[in-house]
């Protein structure tokens, strides 16, 4: 195996000019898995973490940026993520356990695409947008149009995410919800994640609700058809009720070794019913 | 100061704590070749061709199959289970042949350069598969080994009974996921060999590798290597895979290691039997028990394996610890085309109590009574009789545990309360305490210790060094510690001049294997006999006082030698008096005695996520004397969250007799976080048949706290589940049923 350590972003562009089969390291919490299996053999694997221009926080007018070498537990300590960004901060929390939040990365997360993963419920509401290099030129790709199956995206060879950009929620949503069902309270693995963003007009009616789940179909999906539904409509039992139905058809889970799909539309549909009655747990 | 009674520093804890500890994987041994194992893909077949790719630089290789094994037999209770198969696979990763290399990661690759060509027989992969009897895998009816207790008249008992209520219960396989992985050597020298690793049972092993090469008891020695765990799962596969890495350096001609990846690890090696109960149980309208009939069916897998002695201790626990006049248990372990089932924590207790304990719901439901006054009308106190015919003579604290549990949790008020709370929809939650009783009886069932013969022994050196000599080993659960202290005190000496020897057949006499409960009180008490002889024979050679510094001891030990190297006092197993089992009638004295545990466990289940979270468990444990306080809290406290594992996370997915889920991230065990907080209460009920009045403790704890779970889920939820693991997803199944029919 060869292990390369570009010091900057030319560098490791460069580098993955030059050796068109290699494999990005960031945090490797993902890459160990592979390694551990047998599945890296021979590649040729390039470290980013001495990428210093990926590792900030940057505060702007519209929004953040997050450089895509942030690890998940400075994501939780940020004050501005904390108080802008809280369904962030609560997915973060719950990815792995601490160990594996000091290592693990927001790009590499993203990149391995895995359809369980837990941060992409909470980017896909706050409607992130995934910045990448790459020799070609840089690219700004809306935060769901980077998945293009399980495990897959649609980076090309050599293409790098070098930043995360999230637009401020304005006005402050009414509500936010995060929820994570997983296997167990740590090292666990999604069955289904929530997370929910609610704007109230003062009529009581919805103005805007933006709902996403993950670990239900094979990339995260955004509930367009109950958001579009709710918009203008007072949440009541049975608004809610109906909410839940088109939600159940805007997912396609299955049954693997984790869970059941029967139980993970159930499940779904009652993330979705806590999150519009706003029931603290 | 006496030892006993004190939680005295783990004996080895240091050497852990620093990482001077070796574990098999930590020995490098010199010419050392890595073993790895071809195994079955299919469940059931003849084996037509084993095929090796021309690829694969072969001759860097060592290969051994089945003609490479003088007798072609794993030695445990029956001659059925070969080294490495023969012509035929009885299993899913069953041991076709085994490669070894100079490195691991060339020997893995060697694997996939070997095609097994089969010819596919219909497999048996069910409880009720192989009692239809569509395919007859093992004698004539499937069945490795079938046991009946009665009591009294049971037909008769059910037609006199007002009330009678009928249940079926389910229990699931579970893995012991002990830290280490299974882990063994071997290496040859002139015709002898030598066997090392992670293993809870040195002289199985030496059976099992004298069977095996044909070799003589002083030609086969077995040493114990520091033991990440073993929980039952290193009891008998040790024999297996010590078999495997003594054939491959057999032909070889240089010591071969095998470790096994977690994967393989999960997959291929022994797990808890599956098992189905059935009750049928006789009362009075007030509540007391009149008959109990009971079956039990336990999948062995494709082995026999220890499936007879594990059904054993399931089919005598199967009634629970209450006295009833009428009793029948009749229990059966199948034959299946899957891994064979194997030892865990409990050893088919578990499985045969959870029935027993969740059945009180039932029953509970049906007399209007509720389950706690029913277990006090009816649990064991002195002088009760159990359906095997035995009275239970002395420390006897099944109603003492129970009202200390139930005072200690709160039950009663929160019983009521949560009823309360359980009305209102608007609750995120539904919330429910549960209560289960069990007992667990210490040592080999029936006749089993007289069979063994135990041996233990405590020597003097003549530079005046105490040594613990016994084959029971160090597996995390404070054998060394337990030792030390009882040694110490018997002599009268302080706890750091006894020193343990380390379990080598070489040098140890055989104790028995350490299983059941039984090293404490059965191997502690031929310590404390041993040592007894040995400090009479001080006291004389020291002129009437024990010596209680090193400089003294040693005076006494040279005087006490005689110009021997060392001096010996041995002792060996007789069975406390007016102890009597009759294998034929199977009754008489199961164990000799008892330990007792109530769990009240106190849950919650979300709505939204079905999840069940244990808010608290509340356990009191009655254990005989305590040696160390804090070592059997410890048991109490690491066996109620392998418990809580069993009943709520732990699922072993089977596909075509194969787990798909043999990793960590996928076979889910708590992690601190899952694990509930605990008020573990002892209680010291001496027994006068052990050391200093102990009784067993380290499986004891696993029995109880499923069944007191799955009866909380039953008052959150208003369902009564028979089955486990209670995950979500089966939690939300049977709700949705519930709701349709409504
Ligand atoms: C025990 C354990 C528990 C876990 N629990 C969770 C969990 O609860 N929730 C969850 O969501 N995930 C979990 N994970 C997965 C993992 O930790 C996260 O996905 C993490 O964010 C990955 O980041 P990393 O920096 O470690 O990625 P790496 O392992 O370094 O890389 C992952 C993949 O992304 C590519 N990559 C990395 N950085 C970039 C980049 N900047 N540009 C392009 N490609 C890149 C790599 O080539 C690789 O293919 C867990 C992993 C483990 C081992």
């Amino acid at each position: 195996m060869e292990f390369l350590r570009p010091r900057s972003v030319r560098e490791a562009l460069e580098t993955f000019q030059k050796t068109p089969g290699a494999l990005a390291l960031a945090g490797g919490t993902d890459f160990m898995v592979g390694w551990n299996m047998g599945l890296l053999n021979g590649k040729t694997v390039v470290d980013l973490s001495r990428i210093a221009e990926w590792k900030g926080i940057e505060a702007g007018k519209t929004g953040v940026r997050i450089g895509s070498l942030v690890t998940h537990a400075e994501l939780q300590r940020h004050p501005l993520i904390r108080r802008e960004f809280p369904l962030l901060v609560e997915a973060c929390a719950l990815i792995g356990a601490i160990a594996i939040q000091n290592r693990g990365t927001i790009g590499g997360n993203i990149a391995n695409a895995s359809p369980a993963a837990d941060t992409f419920p909470s980017l896909a509401v706050y409607e992130a947008v995934v910045h990448t290099a790459s020799p070609q030129g840089r690219r700004a790709i809306p935060f769901l149009g980077i998945f293009a199956g399980p495990k897959k995206t649609h980076l090309r060879p050599g293409e790098l995410i070098e930043a995360i950009e999230i637009p401020y929620a304005r006005p402050r949503p009414s509500a936010a919800y995060f929820r994570k069902v997983g296997t167990r309270a740590a090292q666990a693995l999604s069955k289904t994640v929530a997370a929910g963003l609610l704007w109230l007009s003062r009529g009581k009616t919805v103005a805007e609700s933006r709902f996403a789940l993950g670990s239900v179909a094979p990339t995260i999906r955004r509930a367009r058809k109950a958001e579009d539904y709710l918009r203008g409509r007072k949440l009541t039992a049975e608004t809610v009720g109906r909410a839940m139905d088109l939600v159940e058809a805007e997912i396609a889970p299955i049954d693997d070794v984790r869970s059941t799909a029967a139980y993970r539309f159930a499940v779904s549909k009652n993330l979705l019913k806590e999150f519009l009655e706003c029931r603290p747990r | 100061m006496p030892a006993v009674g004190t939680s005295a520093r783990r004996y080895e804890g240091p050497e852990k704590l620093s990482g001077r500890a070796l574990y098999l994987d930590d020995h490098d041994i010199p010419g050392c070749l890595f073993g790895v194992t071809l195994r079955s893909e299919i469940p059931r077949g003849r084996i037509k061709n084993v095929v090796f790719d021309r690829a694969f630089p072969w001759s860097e290789c060592v290969v051994a199959t089945a003609e490479d094994i003088p007798t072609n037999i794993v030695a445990l209770i029956e001659d059925d289970q070969p080294l490495l198969a023969d012509g035929i696979v009885r299993h899913a990763l069953e041991p076709i042949a085994l490669i070894a290399h100079e490195s691991r990661e060339k020997a893995y690759e060697a694997l996939r350069f070997v095609r097994v060509e089969y010819e596919e027989l219909p497999p048996v992969l069910t409880i009720e598969d192989s009692l239809s009897r569509r395919e007859i895998l093992y004698g004539s009816d499937n069945v490795f080994k079938r046991y009946l207790v009665r009591r009294g008249d049971v037909e008769k008992g059910l037609r006199e009974s007002p009330v009678v209520v009928e249940g079926e219960y389910r229990v699931p396989h579970q893995e012991q996921a002990y830290i280490e992985n299974n882990a063994m050597a071997a290496w040859w020298k002139d015709g002898a060999l030598t066997v090392m690793g992670s293993l809870q049972c040195p002289y199985y092993v030496h059976k099992a590798m004298k069977k095996l090469f044909g070799l003589s008891d002083g030609q086969v020695r077995v040493i114990q290597a520091t033991t990440g765990g073993g929980f039952g799962g290193k009891e008998e596969y040790p024999n297996m895979i010590g078999g495997h890495a003594a054939a491959l350096a057999r032909k070889a001609g240089r010591p071969v290691k095998i470790v096994y990846d977690r994967s393989e690890d999960m997959a291929a090696t022994t797990k808890r039997h599956p098992a189905i109960v059935r009750h049928r149980t006789g009362l009075s309208r007030d509540g007391r028990l009149i008959a109990q009939d009971i079956q039990v069916l336990m999948d062995g897998g494709a082995y026999v394996t220890l499936s007879p002695v594990v059904l054993s201790r399931g089919t005598i626990h199967a009634p629970g610890p209450y006295e009833c006049p009428n009793v029948r248990v009749d229990a059966s372990v199948l034959a299946t085309n899957t891994p064979p089932n194997g030892a865990f924590r409990g050893f088919g207790a578990p499985q045969t109590l959870f029935a027993a304990e969740l059945h009180w719901e039932k029953i509970a439901a049906a007399t209007g009574i509720d389950s706690l006054s029913l277990r006090r009308k009816n649990a064991f106190r002195e002088g009760s009789v159990t359906a095997t015919g035995q009275v239970l003579k002395e420390s006897v604290g099944a109603r003492e545990v129970l009202d200390l549990a139930v005072g200690k949790s709160g039950y009663l008020k929160k019983r009521s309360s949560y009823k309360r709370w359980n009305r209102d929809p608007k609750k995120p939650c539904w919330k429910g305490i549960g209560l289960a009783l069990v007992h667990h009886g210490g040592g080999f069932t029936g006749s089993g210790e007289v069979y063994l013969a135990s041996r233990a022994a405590v020597s003097i050196g003549r530079d005046g060094l105490v040594r613990v000599l016994a084959a029971s080993t160090e597996i995390g659960q404070g054998t060394n510690t337990l030792f030390s202290q009882i040694v110490a005190d018997a002599l009268g000496l302080p706890r750091d001049l006894v020193a343990i020897e380390n379990p080598d057949t070489a040098k140890v006499p055989d104790s028995g294997p350490t299983v059941a409960s039984r090293t404490c009180m059965v191997v502690g008490g031929l310590l404390r006999r041993a040592a007894d002889d040995l400090r009479s024979a001080l006291l004389e050679a020291a002129g009437g006082s024990i010596p209680q510094s090193r400089s003294k001891l040693r005076q006494a030990a040279v005087r006490l030698c005689a110009g021997e190297k060392e001096r010996r006092f041995e002792a060996s197993y007789e069975p406390p008096a007016g102890v009597h089992w009759d294998d034929k009638s199977y009754s008489g004295d199961a164990y000799a005695v008892y330990s007792y545990a109530a769990v009240a466990a106190d849950i919650e289940v979300d709505k939204t996520s079905f999840e069940v979270r244990v808010r608290k468990i509340t356990t009191a444990q009655d254990i005989g004397r305590a040696i160390n306080p804090l070592l059997a809290a410890g048991q109490v406290t690491g066996g109620t969250a392998q418990a809580v594992g069993w009943a709520l996370y732990e699922n072993v997915v089977m596909k075509n007799g194969r787990m798909t889920n043999p990793q960590l991230t996928n076979y889910i065990i708590p992690t601190a976080l899952d694990t509930p907080p605990m008020d573990v209460i002892l209680v010291e009920k001496p027994f006068s048949g052990g050391p200093f009045g102990a009784k067993g403790v380290g499986e004891l704890p696993m029995d109880v706290p499923a069944p007191a779970i799955a009866a909380a889920v039953h008052q959150a939820t208003g369902i009564l589940i028979p089955e486990l693991p209670l995950i979500p997803e089966t939690l939300h199944r049977y709700h949705d049923q519930t709701q349709r029919q409504r």
